[in-house]
């Protein structure tokens, strides 16, 4: 090669390329660690995305997901947003997911981000109800007889109940997830009456865990 | 293609009209913008040519585009990519296979309306080439990429690609995606002349890997004609290329700009007085 006219330049020119080399890795590298940690707890991945880490290696951003969401419930990430950019994502309290039985979106996946595994809609596991309206749900207060989350729920009868307790003399109602029917659509969360939701879907991941690996 | 000597008496008036000093510009801006509009035209008047982004598409319901680099990146960061998008890719990879790599770079790319604006404004501001970033970066940070994907179990690229953050920004909605756009602008016109493209885009590399021994070629046919006026090498933005083509006939070089760097992004037709180049295609590179 006629620019490396002496063995000093030479090494010098190495030496330049592993050093913009390794500036640059660390920067992409440190940039792309900061993007992939954790998914806010608000933010819900369409049905059969891949556990976290491995969405991550396979999404290409390319959001025909989205493009084939017939309820706009589906949103590609912008940049700046707390969600790893360019990836898609819902929003329960805004558009749950209405759980097509044909699962559109996941049939529009180039590369199995979204896993074409899932066959049955009812088998999805997006996210999980979690209920957190002790002082505020309707029912369980006991302020009235609301029930909109069960009656929102697609997996009627089996991932919501409402239990009876009993409390301060009377019996109310709770709505009862059941982690083992809950797909996560998040149509509880949409449906529900009070200001803040008072159940609300999150990532599976932080909510249930296996039971052996608790201590 | 005609290589044999022409007599100077006999040249054709190399005067040239505003249009034909622009002829492959004007042809290429238009490309690049409908490429934008048949991305822009479903989600803004519900026209479903093309869904989806750069990253990957859908074109017309049935025929399924991937960029390669990207479906690499899938790959090597340990995820094993399905059937439509390896079918996608290979369609892409095929089709710059023939036409040259880099064609994505100067017809395709909307990063590219920007580089070459920067271009244009340090050539008019005469803006000094201070600083001169080797352009064999490129091919290490090509190197890199797919060792960082592998190593971070994440697609690298796309978390800085500013091709595909744009696009996709334009097509789903902009956020902060202009930002993008706006640095490498401003990185081109300040630090370095075509910094990002020539020196650092992988993917520009990658494509120009890909399309090294593409069908379509630029060609010095008439070189003979030269007047060493430069023309060609001011607006080129892989100057390097042209060398052989133009100046390599005493060395037994083949006039055809071989080099995958090329873009073939016809500009040097359009600039050169003498009309010394065309577009041709390798074949003619055979001689009986």
């Amino acid at each position: 090669m006629a620019f490396l006219k002496s063995r000093r330049k030479f090494i010098g020119r190495i030496l330049q390329y592993l050093g913009s080399l390794g500036v640059f890795g660390f920067l992409i590298a440190g940039h792309a660690q900061r993007e992939k940690t954790g998914l806010p707890a608000i933010v819900i991945r369409p049905p059969g995305a891949l556990s976290e880490k491995d969405f991550l290696s396979a999404c290409v951003r390319c959001g025909l997901c989205v493009r084939n969401c017939p309820f706009d419930t589906l949103k590609l990430a912008e940049l700046g947003e707390p969600v790893t950019t360019g990836t898609p994502y819902f929003v329960a309290r805004r558009i749950p997911c209405e759980m097509c039985t044909d699962i559109p979106c996941l049939e529009a996946c180039p590369t199995g981000a979204l896993s074409h595994a899932l066959l049955d809609i009812n088998k999805a596991d997006m996210g999980l109800a979690v209920f957190t309206g002790v002082d505020t749900c309707y029912a369980f207060t006991g302020i009235g007889q609301c029930r909109a989350c069960y009656l929102a729920c697609p997996v009627k009868d089996r991932a919501i109940t409402m239990e009876a307790h009993r409390r301060g003399g009377r019996d109310v109602f709770m709505p009862t997830v059941h982690t083992d029917y809950c797909t996560g659509c998040g149509k509880c969360e949409h449906d529900c009456i009070t200001d803040q939701a008072s159940i609300k879907v999150l990532p599976r991941h932080l909510v249930k865990q296996d039971a052996g690996l608790v201590v | 293609m005609s290589l044999e000597r022409i007599p100077v008496e006999q040249l054709d008036s190399p005067e040239k009209n505003r249009i034909s000093r622009n002829r492959w510009l004007l042809t290429r801006r238009t490309c690049q913008l409908l490429m934008l509009a048949l991305f822009l035209a479903g989600p803004f008047l519900g026209l479903w040519v093309i869904k989806g982004n750069l990253a990957s598409s859908e074109v017309l319901g049935v025929l399924s585009l991937t960029d390669p680099l990207i479906m690499l990146q899938s790959l090597f960061a340990g995820h094993a990519v399905y059937v439509t998008a390896i079918i996608g890719a290979i369609t892409v990879s095929l089709f710059y296979v023939v036409v040259g790599g880099r064609v994505y770079c100067s017809w395709v790319c909307p990063i590219n309306m920007a580089t070459d604006l920067a271009a244009w404004l340090r050539s008019r501001l005469a803006l000094s080439r201070d600083l001169v970033i080797p352009k064999q970066v490129r091919y290490v940070v090509l190197f890199l990429v797919p060792f960082l994907c592998w190593q971070t179990g994440t697609i690298i690229w796309e978390f800085v690609n500013p091709i595909t953050i744009f696009q996709r920004g334009l097509v789903y909605g902009a956020g902060l995606s202009w930002g993008v756009v706006l640095l490498v602008f401003l990185f081109d016109l300040f630090v370095t002349k075509r910094g990002w493209c020539g020196a650092l885009c992988p993917v520009g590399a990658f494509y120009g890997l890909l399309g090294a021994k593409s069908l379509i070629r630029v060609n010095a046919g008439r070189r003979n004609r030269c007047t060493d006026c430069g023309d060609c090498y001011q607006v080129c933005p892989e100057p390097q290329v042209i060398v052989p083509a133009l100046t390599g006939e005493k060395k037994g070089l083949s006039p055809l700009i071989l080099s995958g760097e090329c873009t073939n992004c016809g500009r040097c037709i359009d600039v050169c007085p003498e009309n010394v180049f065309n577009f041709s295609h390798r074949l003619t590179n055979i001689r009986p």
